[in-house]
């Protein structure tokens, strides 16, 4: 397996939270891979550690111990701020709670995180970039309104845009639809497919709801902190591990 | 990322919350206000000072008798001996750096015109040269006496506008007599005016004689008459005491107090004087020649009256400089301690800042967690934030310098005092106003700096 090696992949990653002198182990010993260009659903009760794995996969936080691959990169060595220009480059992160800037308006919201990119963008194309990205999650008529102006699908759409402004190869979402009706949450969930098979965005989703896995390639199941469940070869592998 | 960036969002902001924003920057602009009022008006007032100083002759030295030779000192020395007439024209001749000279004989006492009358200030007994040493070139109307009227003791003067306005009520007094102590003066002359000095007295409440005349006729005469009216008994001042007017009612004779030694009487060929002055006016060739010339003053005063080298000198040499410094020393202290207050209340509006810069980086903790997920490293959101508070202060402090320049400037306009720009205090409440934002935002910036991303995302 060594010959080839996969966008993403987690070796044995290990998660314990400190409370009160007390160990919280919360991941138990992850292994998974996932390809470019798949689009991969998380599922597993509340409190399994999806949102940990997450946070870890999303680079924005550390495991305690093991191995995290992203691109043939080990990220876990990486500074802070080494992981703040990988995040900014190569990963777009999709929250539940949308997350935008309260008093800003749709196109500011997208363009901000161009504000911390290592290449200088001028301000106009900035603006054309943002635009042209709402345009995609269909806010072209939107661009002006503040977050407390749009319906909540739509303050997830412009999270969606803010999260593919720079480009990234991987989107994280957390739960994207959770707060979401069935409706609203069907368009959000017929754009990730569109974004992974148009634009061959690699997509890794959260969800609790097996009608949302049901767009997804493969679906990986964790529990009390270990992969259960996932296609054949990524169980085993994990498995074969410990 | 870029400045103009930097500078947009924090401005995004700011313009949030614009109420707090104006609310959180008033202790800088009072601060900023406050600084640019106190150094205009301080500033406005030194210089003040320093042009009457200079409309006073700049370069004057004053020298005066000392208080050994008038006060009777036990030690014997020199006490006989005061200024002279002799002095004043050794210093002329003896001392470069001095450009002109004037001995004084000072009087005071009642001065007639027909059935008005009235005390001036000043009755001074000089020479033609007083008016070159007060730089007082102008004459307002006729002629100065001359060194002719001094040599004959003439019963001349010349008069300043306020006796004038006092005595003639515009009636040009030139030709006419004015009686003083008495004695019949012929006014050759009217003093262009000079106005208050900066103690408030008045320079044109003057009249002007020959000092020969002064000495011999009024202040001689002024003992002897006791039946004077009561603004005129005093003796002609305070340096010149009994000792020195009872030499000139009793020429010829030795001092009567203390008696001199036979020693000092041989070692002192000259000690016995008939004729003292009260004072030397003496003006320096430049400004920067002051110390030169009090020197050289010092030097042949000294030898002149034979003082050795381990005493005292028996007189007194007064310069502007000291009046200058202890005048700008009143006006600097007072425009220290307010800039004092000045700057307490920019420091007061510095922990202000600091206090909204924190309650801000706690209410955009989320903002803060959402900026770091999306790639704002630490050094990006401390930069933010101390952007912001940079910008509140430098916006604090121009408001403040429109304030306080308004502020000095309706100070002159209703209360008349002199105020004078001062781009350096400008340029200084620039700095000053954003190194108080850069100091009191750090801390804040740095706690936002460094939160943590999942943390910051998460706080409710
Ligand atoms: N910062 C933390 N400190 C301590 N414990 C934590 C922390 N974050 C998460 N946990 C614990 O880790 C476990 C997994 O949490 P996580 O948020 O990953 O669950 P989840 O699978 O995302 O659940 P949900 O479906 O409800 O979002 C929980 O038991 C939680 O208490
Ligand atoms: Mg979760």
């Amino acid at each position: 397996m060594d010959d080839f090696m996969a966008l993403i992949e987690l070796k044995h990653i290990v998660k314990t939270y400190r409370i009160a002198d007390m160990d919280v182990p919360v991941l138990k010993g992850v292994s998974i891979q996932i390809d470019t260009g798949e689009l991969v659903a998380l599922m597993g009760s509340s409190g399994s550690g999806k949102s940990t794995l997450m946070n870890i996969l999303g680079c924005l936080d550390r495991p305690t111990s093991g191995e995290y691959w992203f691109n043939q990169q080990e990220i876990a060595q990486l500074s802070a701020d080494e992981r703040a220009i990988l995040r900014n480059r190569s990963m777009g992160f999709v929250f539940q709670s949308f997350n935008l800037l309260p008093r800003a308006s749709a196109l500011e919201n997208v363009t901000m995180p161009l504000s911390y990119s290592a290449t200088y963008i001028s301000d106009r194309e900035a603006r054309q970039r943002a635009s042209e990205m709402l345009s995609r999650v269909g806010l072209k008529d939107r661009m002006d309104h503040e977050p407390s102006q749009l319906s909540g699908g739509q303050q997830q759409r412009v999270a969606i845009a803010r999260a593919l402004i720079n480009r990234p190869p991987v989107l994280f979402a957390d739960e994207p639809t959770g707060n979401l009706d069935s409706h609203t949450s069907n368009e959000v969930l017929q754009m990730f497919e569109q974004l992974n098979q148009e634009d061959g965005i690699t997509i890794i989703l959260v969800t609790h709801d097996a009608a949302v896995a049901r767009h997804a390639q493969r679906v990986i199941r964790i529990a009390d902190g270990l992969i259960v469940d996932g296609d054949a070869d990524s169980t085993l592998e994990a498995a074969g591990k410990k | 990322m870029k400045i103009h960036r930097i500078l947009r969002t924090a401005l995004q902001a700011l313009q949030r919350n614009p109420m707090r924003a104006m609310l959180t920057t008033l202790g800088i602009v009072i601060g900023v206000g406050a600084v640019i009022a106190m150094m205009e008006i301080g500033n406005g007032s030194s210089a003040a000072v320093q042009k009457s100083i200079a409309s006073m002759g700049a370069n004057t030295i004053l020298v005066l008798p000392g208080t050994a030779a008038s006060g009777g000192v036990s030690f014997g020395f020199g006490t006989s001996i005061t200024l002279t007439p002799q002095d004043y024209e050794a210093i002329l001749r003896e001392c470069p750096a001095v450009s002109s000279a004037a001995p004084v004989v000072r009087a005071r006492t009642q001065v007639v015109y027909g059935n008005h009358n009235w005390v001036p200030n000043t009755i001074f007994g000089t020479t033609p040269s007083f008016l070159e040493v007060r730089n007082w070139t102008d004459m307002a109307d006729g002629e100065f006496f001359t060194e002719r009227d001094v040599l004959n003791a003439n019963k001349v003067c010349v008069l300043g506008q306020t006796i004038v306005r006092e005595l003639f009520q515009g009636e040009s007094p030139v030709g006419k007599e004015i009686r003083i102590k008495n004695i019949s003066f012929r006014v050759v002359g009217v003093l262009a005016s000079k106005g208050a000095n900066m103690m408030g007295m008045d320079q044109d409440d003057i009249v002007l004689a020959p000092w020969t005349t002064i000495k011999y006729r009024v202040a001689g005469s002024m003992l002897t008459s006791t039946n004077q009216s009561s603004s005129s008994t005093t003796s002609s001042s305070d340096t010149s005491t009994s000792v020195n007017t009872l030499n000139t009612l009793y020429p010829g004779q030795t001092s009567l107090y203390p008696a001199q030694s036979t020693t000092q009487a041989a070692d002192n060929p000259i000690s016995v004087r008939f004729t003292y002055i009260d004072q030397i006016l003496v003006n320096a060739a430049s400004s920067s020649e002051i110390p030169a010339a009090i020197r050289q003053i010092t030097a042949t005063l000294r030898e002149r009256h034979h003082i050795r080298e381990n005493e005292d000198d028996d007189f007194n040499i007064r310069d502007m400089t000291e009046m200058t410094k202890m005048l700008t020393s009143t006006t600097s202290l007072m425009t220290n301690l307010l800039l004092c207050v000045a700057l307490i209340s920019l420091l007061v509006g510095g922990v202000g800042i600091m206090n909204i810069m924190l309650v801000s980086v706690t209410e955009r903790t989320r903002e803060i967690g959402l900026r770091m997920a999306v790639g704002a490293r630490a050094r990006d959101i401390l930069r933010q934030f101390l952007v912001e508070s940079v910008v509140l202060c430098l916006v604090g402090g121009g408001v403040g310098i429109l304030l306080g320049h308004g502020g000095s400037y309706l100070v002159q306009m209703f209360l008349h005092w002199p105020i004078q720009n001062s781009p350096g205090a400008i340029a200084a409440a620039v700095i000053v106003s954003a190194g108080v934002g850069i100091i009191f935002g750090y801390y804040p910036a740095w706690r936002a700096s460094r939160l943590d991303p999942i943390e910051a995302l998460r706080y409710e």
